[in-house]
């Protein structure tokens, strides 16, 4: 007969710490391999091939140590972007991350709407790239100022025992920070336990958020380790249905029109036509600029940008040029190359030929407030034209999109799934 | 012949030397020479009544070795063994074992019945031998009481050695019976008697009918209470291990014998003679437990309907149960403390008070406190002791609000306590008291803090200070400080620990160094306490982590200094290398985690690495598991430029993969494969060769235990994700080895919960192993050399999903797998997918799924689907 087995005295601990180190390594090396894997998947489903990451050296992680490799030349780094590696995008920590991918304004509906777009209603509020790394997390306005500093449930991005926390681990987010509820809604993610999301499709992007975002308890209620609830957005397809529930469907924050992500773009910084912002009266407070007490202004306001030769831009990339100072006007008002101006759209509006801007009736109001950084973009001032005279309907956008599929009628690939 | 076989059985007993090594020799090599001829000749010896008893004794125990084996694959072989002996050799050998129960010699009887129930433990399964139980119980009716009682202890050994299954119901119910009859306290005979409440202890797995039926379950219960009125102890102890057994089996039938349960076990508690009260009290223990499980289950949520219904048991019991534990407090042991494995009716008591605590949460505290607070001031020793322990047994179970106002009150006279007890025993269990407030109302969720601004100065000065006095004591006061700190864990940045952390790691440094630390596992204590503090530490405290790191090291430099060591110095070494690697290893993994302490940290790496390769010098044969561990880490925090220990590290490498003995250590060192492969990625590639040879030799190695073979398969996917297509050489090998795994392990009827994760173990390190090599060998040209293995990758997702017993574990990496070969074969898998039997259930099923990890994987995988059959 086996003896009874006599319980453990409680007097003497339960686990050895030996056990335990043992337990924290294997859970820490759960998560490499499983970190390891998924940035496999990651790469793999990117543009890139495994090979241009294999040659691309990975033992420098000890580099940034040697001063030097912080000097390095702009355009090197410029030119590097395209490689996904930790170094890279741990630079991204610093000015970069302040760049965000700014939608275009919609002025004419993309063909494909249905198939190769996503649509999303767009949470009123202010635009921020929230970095969390070292066990604290910063959202930085588009100006670069700092919104927020504070401890979140983000990885590393509080002070707490992660085994699986490793020096590079840290994420960006691209956030619209929503006052009323004290939420940080997530639109998309730049980089997740630093792995670079830059170089993946939206598609994986927001695949990638809706899983990761949840996985840490970031979406939980504040705590005194967690300060603002974090919250993915509900991305849809953009056929039929998908459109008129983001368009119609009830959200927990204010809208401020639609969002729309071309599902195979990477994530771009600066003004890019592959995501394209729309509102109207019914999903926005805010379709025609106001004034700084919220009236709407009478004309249209738009803000440029003054350039060495005199001549008017606004910020897209290439510039669009919408007229031109003459030098003495600059000498007298003392304005410098570079200055943000804002004008009037006078009663003469704006020309256009063939869809292109051809003339501006421009009336010059004087510089713009210091938090300005950027000039209109050309989209945004053709919407904001549009709006107070032919504006692009919510009609326009459903038909685009029963036409479309009027006109491809290619069966659905994804069997699999339904 | 057979003179010379006792002869060889004595000899092989004999204190010579040479005489006992030609003897084993000659019994292997009959062995070796005729299986059948000499296993009958053993039952032949072990029936012989006129042959020496030792002679008899030897060749039972060697019959029941050539039968059974501890060793899962060894035991497989044996079975198969004597499944395929002779027919009428086993006929014959089984006829000696059964006459030898009725040999007046005991010793003889008492081996035939061990080896009866080996052979019964194979054959009986394979229904064969079905006339045993039979002749067995036709025994029970024949005189002579030793024949008897020799009969109803083969029934005991039988019913431990074979499953309840492969025993038919009315077997079952005759063998009850003959044992409960044996129990009965008409039987005269104590010896009977005594075999009876013995064998009816492995009989109770077999009666779950019996048990639900209630005239038999009366029956079966009066006379186990019965029992444990015998006026001999064995029997009286023998019946209350029964009862113990009962409560967890049958803890749902036993509310109509509750009270007298309780009356029997109060008195033995007070009366009884200690392995009986011991055994009284376990019976409470072990309803605790029952309870603590169901009420777990059911969670918050009392309206749930659960399966087993909770009885409250402990709650009803509650107001006589705990004033008889109170008593069992005072009943201490001189000098318990100072010996490890002491365990007596105070200690017992103390541990079922702190079960029904947990059990019943709040109630227990009002029933406490009343003798706390009598008896913590009394001259005698053991009454403050009984206090104090009574205190620190219910600390856990309690709601922090029920406790927080005595916890607060009594913190000030703890601290003082243990400073001026002029008791040690007193003092122990002050400071475990200490340590369990610390560890269950101290800490970030505690809404009330009860180390405050006010007094946290002093409860440290008060740890310290005692951490100076006699070992015991210093190790519970280590033990404090532990919890302590790990209640700061995560605050951030500034720690209240802050201002005292160089103190403390100054003090714990100090213990480390006492002459008597190796007493009461102090210092081991102190190194375990020194990790939580700097596993605790903050941004602020974790720079004053790296100074330690030079100091660590100088230690274990010290260590393999000595020379010429007896075997104890050595054990006493290793032991002390072991202690220091481990908290090398916490310090890497700490400081490696943060920027600006890994960079300053680095530094130091050479010279750890070298240490950790002397370390491994200083043994011939095994490796450290420690430093193995501590590598790990180490190779996290390095990198790539792992690279250049390499060279020196790997043959220490390869010696950890080669220990099958300590298979521990193989583990260890196969997760450290996985670690270097994540550091050093295609610069491993040199090394491969060897590590995929000594990996490919421990799969096939019989005697490595299972465990570590789920784990070397994900290690293969380490490797491959590693070195991408250049896995290409080892395809040949290591396909051929998962796909048998892969049909093995879908072969199992899982019989058992332990066989069920197993073999989800397995699969998933299989799975792993798949995806590791898809995603190694994704966008390479050498893609097509994976198609032909295709087929059997999917059929192998089939026929898991179709088992339907995966975990979450198992189901995410599978799905993710799904994904994988997708994603690198494209359309090649496309088509294989759509055809599979099952792929779109259990892609809809993973989507659908609650877990976010399931759903990931299901996501990630949908999207490679898409992409694979839409080209």
């Amino acid at each position: 007969m086996a003896p009874h087995d006599l319980r453990r005295p409680f007097k003497r601990p339960a686990i050895s710490d030996q056990q335990r180190r043992r337990e924290l390594s294997l859970l820490r090396q759960t998560h490499h391999r499983r970190d390891a894997q998924l940035q496999a998947r990651c790469l793999a489903s990117s543009v890139l091939s495994l090979q241009s990451r294999s040659s691309e050296p990975v033992s420098d992680v000890g580099v940034e140590l040697v001063p030097k490799s912080e000097s390095l030349p702009e355009q090197e780094s410029g030119a590097l972007t395209k490689d996904l590696d930790v170094r890279q995008a741990s630079r991204l920590k610093g000015a970069e991350a302040r760049k965000l991918m700014l939608p275009e304004w919609m002025i004419d509906v993309p063909d494909r709407l249905s198939h190769d777009w996503y649509v999303f209603a767009r949470p009123a509020g202010k635009r921020c790239i929230v970095v969390s790394s070292n066990g604290t997390t910063v959202s930085r306005l588009r100006n670069g100022s700092i919104l927020h500093h504070f401890p979140s449930a983000l990885p590393c991005g509080a002070r707490t025992r992660d085994v699986s926390g490793s020096a590079q681990s840290y994420c960006i987010l691209d956030c619209i920070f929503h006052e009323s509820d004290q939420t940080y809604y997530v639109i998309d993610m730049v980089c997740w336990r630093g792995y670079s999301l830059y170089d993946c499709t939206a598609e994986f992007r927001f695949f990638w958020l809706n899983s990761k975002l949840e996985e840490t308890g970031a979406c939980g209620p504040p705590s005194h380790y967690h300060k603002f609830r974090f919250s993915p957005v509900s991305i849809y397809s953009c056929d039929q249905s998908g459109l008129l529930a983001s368009y119609t469907g009830a959200v927990p924050y204010v809208k401020d029109g639609l969002l729309f992500y071309n599902k195979h773009a990477h994530y771009q910084t600066g003004n890019t036509p592959l995501a394209l912002v729309w509102k109207d009266e019914n999903c926005s407070q805010y379709v025609i600029d106001t004034d700084s007490k919220g009236q709407v202004l009478s004309q249209q306001q738009v803000v440029l940008e003054l350039r060495d030769d005199g001549k008017l831009s606004t910020s897209d990339d290439p510039v669009v040029i919408f007229g031109c100072l003459d030098g003495e006007v600059i000498q007298m008002s003392g304005l410098r190359s570079g200055d943000l101006l804002k004008f009037d759209i006078s009663v003469g509006g704006l020309t256009l030929v063939d869809g292109k801007l051809e003339k501006a009736d421009l009336h010059y109001l004087g510089k713009v407030n210091r938090a300005r950084i950027f000039a209109d973009s050309y989209s945004k001032v053709m919407f904001q034209h549009m709006v107070r005279h032919t504006p692009l309907k919510f009609e326009d956008l459903l038909a685009s999109i029963s036409l479309s599929d009027d006109q491809e009628n290619k069966p659905c690939d994804s069997e699999m799934v339904g | 012949m057979a003179m010379e076989v006792t002869q060889v059985l004595l000899n092989a007993q004999s204190i010579d030397g040479t005489v006992r090594k030609h003897a084993e020799e000659s019994l292997k090599q009959f062995q070796e020479q005729n299986l059948p001829s000499f296993l009958l000749s053993l039952s032949r010896e072990l029936a012989n009544d006129e042959k020496p008893v030792d002679s008899r004794k030897l060749a039972g125990l060697i019959l029941k070795n050539a039968l059974d084996a501890k060793e899962q694959h060894r035991k497989f072989e044996l079975v198969q063994r004597w499944l395929s002996l002779d027919a009428n050799v086993k006929t014959r050998i089984k006829t000696c074992l059964l006459k030898t129960l009725t040999s007046p010699v005991p010793d003889a009887q008492s081996t035939a019945s061990q080896v009866i129930a080996k052979v019964a433990g194979i054959e009986l399964p394979q229904k064969q031998w079905p006339e045993l139980i039979g002749s067995l119980l036709s025994n029970i009716h024949q005189l002579p009481a030793h024949v008897k009682q020799a009969t109803l202890e083969t029934l005991g050994y039988l019913c431990e050695e074979v499953s309840p299954d492969v025993v038919d119901q009315d077997h079952v119910n005759k063998i009850l019976t003959a044992v409960v009859q044996g129990m009965n306290a008409a039987e005269g005979n104590d010896n009977v008697r005594l075999a009876a409440t013995r064998a009816l202890y492995n009989a109770l797995s077999f009666a779950q009918a019996n048990f639900n039926n209630d005239m038999e379950r009366d029956y079966i219960m009066r006379v186990v209470c019965e029992a444990t009125q015998s006026p001999e102890v064995k029997i009286r102890q023998a019946a209350f291990e029964c009862l113990v057994s009962i409560s967890s089996t049958y803890y749902d039938n036993l509310a109509p014998y509750m009270q007298d349960v309780y009356n029997i076990t109060a008195k033995a508690v007070r009366e009884d003679d200690e392995p009986v009260a011991l055994q009284a009290i376990e019976f409470w223990s072990s309803i605790c437990d029952e309870e603590i499980d169901i009420l777990e289950e059911y969670g918050g949520d009392f309206t749930a309907d659960s399966d087993v219904p909770c009885f409250y048991f402990i709650k009803q019991a509650l107001p006589a149960l705990v004033p008889m534990l109170l008593e069992t407090l005072l009943k201490q042991v001189e000098d318990q403390d100072q010996d490890e494995g002491a365990w007596n009716i105070a200690m017992a008591g103390g541990t079922c008070l702190g079960l029904v605590a947990r059990t019943v949460g709040d109630d227990i505290v009002p029933l406490v406190i009343p003798f706390i607070e009598e008896n913590i001031t009394k001259p005698d020793w053991r009454q403050r002791e009984g206090a104090t322990y009574a205190f620190g047994s219910i600390l856990e179970g309690p709601s922090p609000d029920k406790l927080l106002h005595i916890v607060n009150v009594a913190l000030s006279f703890m601290l003082s306590a243990l400073m001026k007890d002029p008791n040690n025993h007193v003092k122990d269990t002050t400071a475990w008291t200490l340590g369990r407030i610390f560890e269950f109302l101290h800490g970030s969720t505690m809404d009330t803090p009860v180390i405050t601004q006010a007094n946290c100065q002093q409860i440290i000065t008060v740890l310290l200070q005692s951490m100076k006095d006699t070992p015991n004591v210093a190790e519970k006061a280590c033990g404090a400080l532990y919890f302590l700190a790990q209640g700061y864990e995560d605050v951030s940045p500034t720690s209240p620990l802050t201002p005292f952390f160089q103190e403390i790691v100054q003090s714990l440094l100090t213990v480390t160094h006492r002459e008597d630390a190796g007493e009461s596992r102090l210092r081991t204590a102190a190194y375990e306490t020194l990790n939580e503090v700097v596993r605790c530490s903050t941004d602020e405290t974790s720079p004053m982590v790296l100074p330690l790191v030079p100091v660590i090291m100088m230690e274990l430099h010290k260590t393999l200094e000595g020379q010429k060591l007896s075997s104890d110095e050595k054990e006493k070494q290793s032991e002390l290398q072991g202690l220091l690697c481990g908290c090398l290893q916490v310090i890497i993994q700490k400081l490696g985690s943060s920027e600006p302490t890994k960079y300053v940290f680095m530094q130091y790496a050479d010279q750890i690495m070298g240490l950790f390769l002397r370390v491994f010098a200083c043994r011939s044969a095994t490796v450290h598991e420690e430093a193995m561990l501590a590598i790990g880490a180490l190779a996290y925090s390095t990198g790539s430029d792992f690279a250049k220990y390499m060279p020196e590290f790997y043959k220490y490498l390869e010696m950890g993969l080669q220990n099958f003995e300590e298979y521990q250590v193989c583990a260890v060192t196969v997760g450290v494969v996985g670690d270097i492969c994540r550091a050093m990625e295609e610069k491993i590639l040199p090394y491969c060769d060897g590590i995929m040879t000594q990996l490919l030799k421990d799969l096939s190695s019989n005697q490595l235990h299972r465990s570590v073979k789920p784990p070397i398969f994900s290690s293969f996917g380490d490797i491959a994700l590693a070195i991408g297509e250049n896995f290409e050489k080892y395809l040949m090998y290591s396909m051929p080895m998962l796909q048998s795994a892969a049909d093995l392990s879908t072969h199992t009827s899982s019989a058992d919960d332990d066989m069920t994760e197993y073999t989800n173990s397995l699969r998933n390190g299989i799975l792993e192993a798949y995806s590791g090599i898809f995603q190694g060998f994704k966008n390479s040209p050498k893609t097509q050399l994976l198609i032909p293995y295709a087929p059997h990758v999917v059929q192998f997702l089939d026929s898991i999903y179709m088992e339907k017993d995966m975990d979450e574990v198992v189901m995410k990496t599978a799905i993710g797998l799904l994904g994988d070969l997708a994603d690198t074969l494209g359309n090649n898998a496309g088509s294989l997918i759509q055809q599979s039997l099952s792929s779109k259930d259990f892609l809809n099923e993973c989507l659908s799924s609650e877990d976010h990890m399931i759903k990931e994987s299901a996501e990630w995988a949908k999207l490679a689907i898409n992409k694979a059959i839409s080209v």
